[in-house]
């Protein structure tokens, strides 16, 4: 778009300004978050609030690395979330390549009932899924949170690859095939290579699910060791006095990996998003 | 012409196999077990009976005044912070698109929320609300736009405690309505932009009559998956109040997690379940209904 006369660039920096304003207003509270970890003791909030804490430290840090199995909730977390990762691209990207390329008897049923199944809201099920991993002896147990997150992301990250298998043309499957290559050799050496991008969607996407998920954790982790990080931050905020400072150094050491994911992959998540959102 | 690809007959089941096996134990499997559970006065206790009791426990949670209001406050909460995320969402995506620079990182820094944590927000929206007139909130509020005068006790009563809850379930979900609405703008061919101003149509004109209609499917779509998620409103409430004082905040879920594995009534958390499935399910289809018209509604 050309600005070319007064009256639009009038209107060009008007929006430039609002924009500005509006994240500002969107960043304080994360940018407050950031200055309260490096902030000691922050029992109440100082006054006035201070976006620049006076003499920052990384005390807050050291303390929740050296209590409360802190560290270990971190690295259950970036096991439970890589394993969630892997499993769901794998399952689903094979769900998918099945629904977009072949035909078999029950395919309507089975893709209709899966579409149906996404309204569900995923919290209902939480009471038989507990108890079938009563049953399973899956309560504490990074495999019950790694099975339960997984098939939770089937069904999206499905749909999500199926679109993008369906995009791809036919020639080359066909040219294997007469080069005598099986199903899944086409499957392997073809179709994934070609859909890394989706692939790679999927899977951060999934792992920022898993990685997040605190309700399921919240139920059936009890053993301290076990713990996920949004429980460990939950313990940290405790119910007495809360050591604010000490909430967000833990709070921050788990978002920002999320961040930098996010920042490496924007296209990525900006294509996952909007796939069946948008009619292309 | 489609091409046809050859296969032997069990090949696509293999394909299936191992993620349909997944999911049918940990989502199929658990929807009928759930509607089977919902009869029972359920007992958790190994050694203990469940009694069969029928219709009893939905027909417990139509008398329960307390999922009333529960319900209440859950439609409540969607229909103030859909509204929300569409208006701002849609607004941010306008502006987005058409600001001459700075595009990715307007459109990163108003994503961000998205992508962080449920339960780190909600401590972090729980402090900058603080009581105290350092809280971020009260200070703004107070010292800065001098519209108040008395640092307010957002938590401590039920009508204020809304305001945090409201303004985190939009400040949180602003930024996926806004990707969504701005690649949808991005799609409007600009030809239809250009012959509309030589026909003299302005701003308001144009947003009106392309903008609007050009995006009216992923309108509907964002609208669908707003509302089913607002339903879904769990972490905040249980982070942030506790859905306390006395129920007065509870929604859905919150009361349905409380009766379920707290008072381990696991039946009447299964029949809460169930009615709210239900509920989401028909206004699903009622939206599609209402809104979706001749569109071909295919997702």
């Amino acid at each position: 778009m050309t600005v070319n006369n007064r009256s639009q660039r009038m209107f060009h920096w008007t929006i430039l300004a609002l924009l500005t304003l509006g994240a500002v207003i969107a960043m304080a509270p994360m940018l407050y978050m950031v200055a309260t970890a490096f902030k000691p003791a922050a029992y109440v909030p100082e006054f006035p609030p201070k976006f620049i804490p006076d003499n920052p430290t990384l005390e807050n840090f050291r303390t929740a690395f050296n209590s409360r199995n802190f560290d270990t909730a971190l690295f259950n977390s970036a096991k439970v979330a890589v394993s969630t990762a892997l499993l769901v691209t794998t399952l689903s990207s094979m769900m998918a390549y099945a629904f977009a390329r072949f035909e078999f008897p029950g395919k309507t049923l089975l893709f209709y009932t899966i579409l149906a199944m996404m309204m569900v809201p995923t919290m209902m099920l939480i009471i038989p899924q507990f108890i079938l991993a009563s049953k399973l002896e899956l309560i504490n147990s990074h495999t019950g949170l790694v099975l339960v997150y997984t098939a939770g992301g089937l069904a999206f990250n499905m749909f999500l690859l199926r679109g993008f298998f369906e995009s791809l043309p036919y020639e080359l499957e066909e040219a294997a095939l007469i080069d005598g290559a099986n199903q899944f050799v086409i499957f392997w050496r073809i179709m994934l290579p070609l859909a890394r991008p989706a692939l790679s969607t999927v899977g951060v996407f999934s792992f920022l699910g898993a990685w997040d998920e605190y309700i399921w954790a919240l139920t059936v982790l009890t053993d301290p060791a076990k713990r996920t990080l949004p429980i460990a931050i939950q313990n940290f905020r405790g119910t007495r006095a809360t050591d604010w400072g000490l909430v967000f150094a833990a709070s921050l050491t788990a978002v920002v990996p999320t961040v930098l994911l996010f920042v490496f992959f924007q296209r990525y998540f900006v294509q996952g998003i909007t796939t069946g959102a948008v009619k292309k | 012409m489609r091409a046809k690809l050859h296969y032997r007959w069990y090949t696509p089941y293999l394909f299936l196999l191992p993620g349909l096996a997944l999911y049918v134990l940990w989502m199929i499997y658990p929807l009928g077990y759930e509607f089977y559970i919902s009869f029972f006065d359920w007992k958790i206790m190994p050694g203990q009976t469940s009694e069969f009791i029928g219709w009893a426990n939905y027909q417990r949670v139509l008398d329960d005044k307390n999922f009333w209001l529960a319900l209440e406050n859950t439609v409540r909460y969607t229909a103030v912070t859909v509204i929300g995320q569409m208006v701002i969402g849609l607004g941010l995506a306008v502006m987005v698109h058409r600001v001459f620079i700075a595009k990715r990182l307007f459109r990163g820094i108003y994503y961000l929320p998205v992508v962080t944590s449920w339960v780190v927000v909600s401590f972090l929206f729980q402090f900058i609300f603080s009581a105290h007139r350092g809280g971020l909130v009260n200070y703004t509020l107070i010292d800065v736009l001098h519209m108040l005068d008395e640092p307010v006790n957002w938590i401590g009563e039920t009508n204020t405690a809304w305001i945090i809850i409201y303004s985190l379930g939009i400040w949180k979900g602003m930024g996926w309505t806004m990707v969504i609405f701005l690649a949808a703008l991005q799609g409007i061919p600009p030809e239809l932009y250009e012959s509309a101003a030589i026909d003299g149509a302005g701003e308001i004109g144009q947003f009106r009559f392309i903008t609007l209609p050009m995006i009216r499917r992923t309108t509907l779509f964002i609208l669908v998956a707003l509302v089913i998620g607002g339903f879904q409103v769990f972490i905040s409430v249980y982070l942030i109040t506790g859905g306390g004082p006395l129920h007065r905040t509870e929604v859905v879920l919150s009361y349905m997690y409380d009766r379920s594995f707290d008072r381990l009534w696991f039946g009447y958390g299964a029949a809460i379940s169930y009615i709210l499935a239900a509920i989401v399910v028909l206004v699903s289809f009622g939206q599609l209904r209402l809104f979706g018209q001749s569109d071909d509604a295919d997702y």
